[in-house]
């Protein structure tokens, strides 16, 4: 009555073996936008501090990209930076130095903001790289004040995809017209809300306090 | 709403369509009573009966299933003292050889030391001096009548002087030979004390043998017991082995504790070599297969190592000589001990895992590079804690097999008595639910006679002024008396 146990290692270790489920699926890819408009361009250090945030709470084989937002932004040469960490912690963590040098020398870099905000053109750029990575949670960091400046050329009104993609906006400063009429600020991230989830977006959120940046990741699905 | 005033003969009265339906259906439902009592009886038979059934089954079962545990427990327990017996016989015939082997000297010894006792003793007897004859010349002398005579005086007096002279060298000869016999029997001492231990000796041992017979004595009462199937020896037994359950459940909890422990000593690392983004399953990470799948190795070494050593009987083993079971002793201890190094390996990857982590955030939040070298020797401790924890939680998981075996054995009893008791409850739940269906049907006939009570009334009336159906029993008046005085047959359970 009694069986053997041998093939219990032995399963698990083919188990082990034949682990071919897709490890993207768990993988997260992070892609943030920086806004380098006008005031903004004198924020970067709390970009750069958000930037230090996610490079502290990623993992082996997530993604992260930095993008700046400019007067037209869906292009790849917008990127300031981007990495895909490899599995060994010893290496990732030297991706991370690489990458928060690469986030300085762009910071230092700034020297004037650019004239118009193409937010749309970010995103649309953003949601691309995203899925192409493949990644099972895909995030965009938006560190802007929300607020779209296109010149008259730049066509961005057509609906956008961002199926999969939760967004959340940090940062979003209030303007001198908001001061004086707040319901153009709560109109303006409506907007923005509505926007996300027509698009298909998973979630939208706001962060507005940088002193507890873990709540991006909370409650994330 | 208007589907019920349709039954209606007039809408507008209710109360008086209700009368009229009741005169018209009162007959009606009287006529169809036995019918209809029949029906009702056949439709909560067809519940109570079935569950009646179940439940006679189940106790059936359970009783059944008490024999088979009894026999399991009592084959058992009658193998654990047969063991217990055995091993006790082994003890008293190792302590027969080892001891009582050199009996025989050792009274020989004895003997000697009596015999060399007895012979000391005898020189050192009292011989008391021999009455010396000057005593009767003293005497003689001493019943001289003083007469003031001077010669008479003065040869008294030297004889005086030459008895005490005599008395002293008397004296010192006695003392002197008193002496001598003290000294001897000063000599006695390590005779006595080797006389002492010896028996001492002796005492033990058979101490050992009275203590070992005495159990041997207990273990037989008890195979007594179980040889008769008495109650008392199944409580002793089903007792024992939930004692022996809880205990084991106790210290596999300690164990698996260690393991968690364990587990998260080697995850980390793991995570780097196995890649911490892989996934086997669902949200099961590859790194935590990696690392169960290195504890459970650790842990089937432990397994197979006492099983080699004799400690634990999982395995039918008996079919291996004793050259091969040595074999597997060495062979899963020489694993046992290569994992232990593998994890004092991890346990100082991990630790320069988690230096270089927090680095990295110190870095990240501002400040400088911290220097690691500058810490000193303390910053060494938990690295040295880490490794020696890796180390030894191998070993100590390897005597998981102990309980395992315990907790095994005695699980198949205390399992097995559980499943009696809940066979049982189950059995008395269906005979409860059956006894209710009945006595709720017996309930309906009831409420369906006082729906129809006068005609019933009437009926009794007549039957009783009836001189012709008066004489005829109870029970013959063509069809079953409403509302009897007494339920009879009625069965509670």
């Amino acid at each position: 009555m009694r069986r053997p146990l041998w093939f219990v290692p032995f399963l698990a270790l083919a188990l082990l073996a034949a682990s071919c489920a897709d490890p993207r699926t768990h993988a997260q890819a992070v892609y943030m936008l920086v806004d380098t408009s006008g005031t903004y361009a004198k924020q970067l250090d709390k970009a750069q501090r958000i930037v230090s945030y996610l490079l502290g709470t990623l993992k082996a084989g997530d993604s992260l990209a930095v993008a700046r937002v400019k007067s037209r932004s869906f292009s790849e040469k917008d990127i300031i930076a981007k990495v895909t960490f490899v599995k060994d912690p010893m290496q990732a963590n030297a991706q991370k130095r690489a990458f928060i040098k690469q986030i300085a020398h762009f910071d230092s870099g700034i020297k004037k903001g650019s004239a118009y905000t193409d937010i749309t053109g970010g995103i649309i750029q953003a949601a691309e790289f995203l899925n192409e990575t493949g990644a099972g949670q895909k995030t965009i960091l938006i560190f802007s004040d929300m607020q779209e400046e296109l010149d008259y050329k730049t066509v961005r009104d057509f609906p956008i995809d961002l199926k999969g993609i939760r967004i959340i906006a940090l940062n979003v400063t209030k303007l001198t017209t908001d001061n004086v009429d707040p319901r153009r600020y709560i109109g303006r991230l409506d907007w923005w809300e509505k926007r996300a989830r027509a698009a298909g977006a998973t979630d939208w959120k706001v962060v507005n306090d940088m002193e507890h940046l873990e709540r991006i990741f909370k409650n994330r699905g | 709403m208007g589907s019920w005033q349709t039954l209606m003969f007039w809408p507008e009265n209710p109360a008086l369509s209700v009368l009229v339906w009741c005169v018209i259906a009162i007959p009606i439902l009287y006529g169809a009573r036995q019918a209809m009592h029949s029906m009702l009886r056949a439709i909560f038979r067809a519940i109570s009966n079935p569950l009646r059934l179940m439940s006679h089954w189940l106790f059936k079962t359970a009783d059944v299933m008490r024999q088979r545990n009894k026999m399991v427990l009592l084959a058992n327990g009658r193998g654990e003292i047969s063991q217990g017996i055995v091993k006790e016989f082994d003890r008293v015939t190792n302590l027969v050889q080892r001891d009582l082997h050199g009996y025989p000297a050792l009274q020989r010894k004895l003997m000697d030391e009596i015999t060399r006792i007895e012979e000391e003793f005898q020189k050192c007897g009292e011989v008391p001096p021999p009455p010396p004859e000057w005593t009767k010349a003293v005497a003689s002398i001493a019943k001289i009548k003083p007469a003031g005579d001077g010669l008479v005086e003065r040869i008294l007096e030297d004889i005086s002087a030459s008895v005490s002279d005599i008395y002293d060298k008397v004296v010192a000869e006695y003392r002197e030979s008193s002496r001598q016999r003290h000294d001897i029997l000063k000599g006695f001492m390590p005779f006595w004390r080797s006389v002492d231990q010896t028996l001492n000796r002796v005492d033990k041992n058979l101490t050992g043998l009275r203590d070992s017979a005495a159990k041997i004595d207990e273990q037989m009462e008890k195979y007594t017991q179980i040889n008769a199937n008495t109650e008392n020896a199944e409580h002793t037994l089903t007792s024992s082995a939930t004692i022996l359950f809880v205990i084991s459940l106790l210290v596999m909890l300690i164990a698996a504790g260690g393991g968690f422990v364990n587990f998260w000593l080697i995850e980390r690392p793991m995570e780097a070599m196995v890649g911490g983004s892989e996934y086997i399953y669902g949200n099961l990470q590859a790194s935590y297969m990696a690392a169960m799948v290195i504890i459970f190795f650790e842990t089937l070494m432990g397994l197979f190592l006492m099983e080699s050593l004799g400690y634990t009987h999982l395995f039918p083993l008996n079919g291996i000589n004793n050259r091969m079971r040595r074999w597997m002793v060495w062979i899963s201890f020489a694993i046992l001990l290569i994992l232990a190094g593998v994890e004092v390996a991890l346990a100082v990857m991990r630790d320069m895992i988690v230096s270089a982590d927090v680095a990295l955030k110190q870095e990240l939040a501002g400040g400088a590079m911290t220097a690691a070298a500058t810490a000193g020797w303390a910053l060494n401790i938990p690295k040295a804690a880490q490794m020696i924890l890796g180390f030894t939680l191998p070993f100590a998981l390897a005597f998981v097999a102990i309980p395992l075996e315990y907790l095994i054995h005695s699980g198949r009893t205390v399992f097995g008595s559980l499943l009696v008791l809940g066979i049982r409850g189950l059995g008395f739940l269906t005979r409860f639910l059956s006894s209710m269906t009945r006595q709720i049907g017996k309930g309906v006939e009831h409420l369906y006679d006082a729906v129809i009570f006068l005609p019933l009334i009437i009926e009794r009336v007549v039957v009783n002024r009836g001189p012709r159906l008066s004489s005829l029993p109870p029970g013959e008046s063509g069809g079953r008396a409403a509302f009897p005085k007494r339920g009879g047959g009625e069965q509670v359970l």
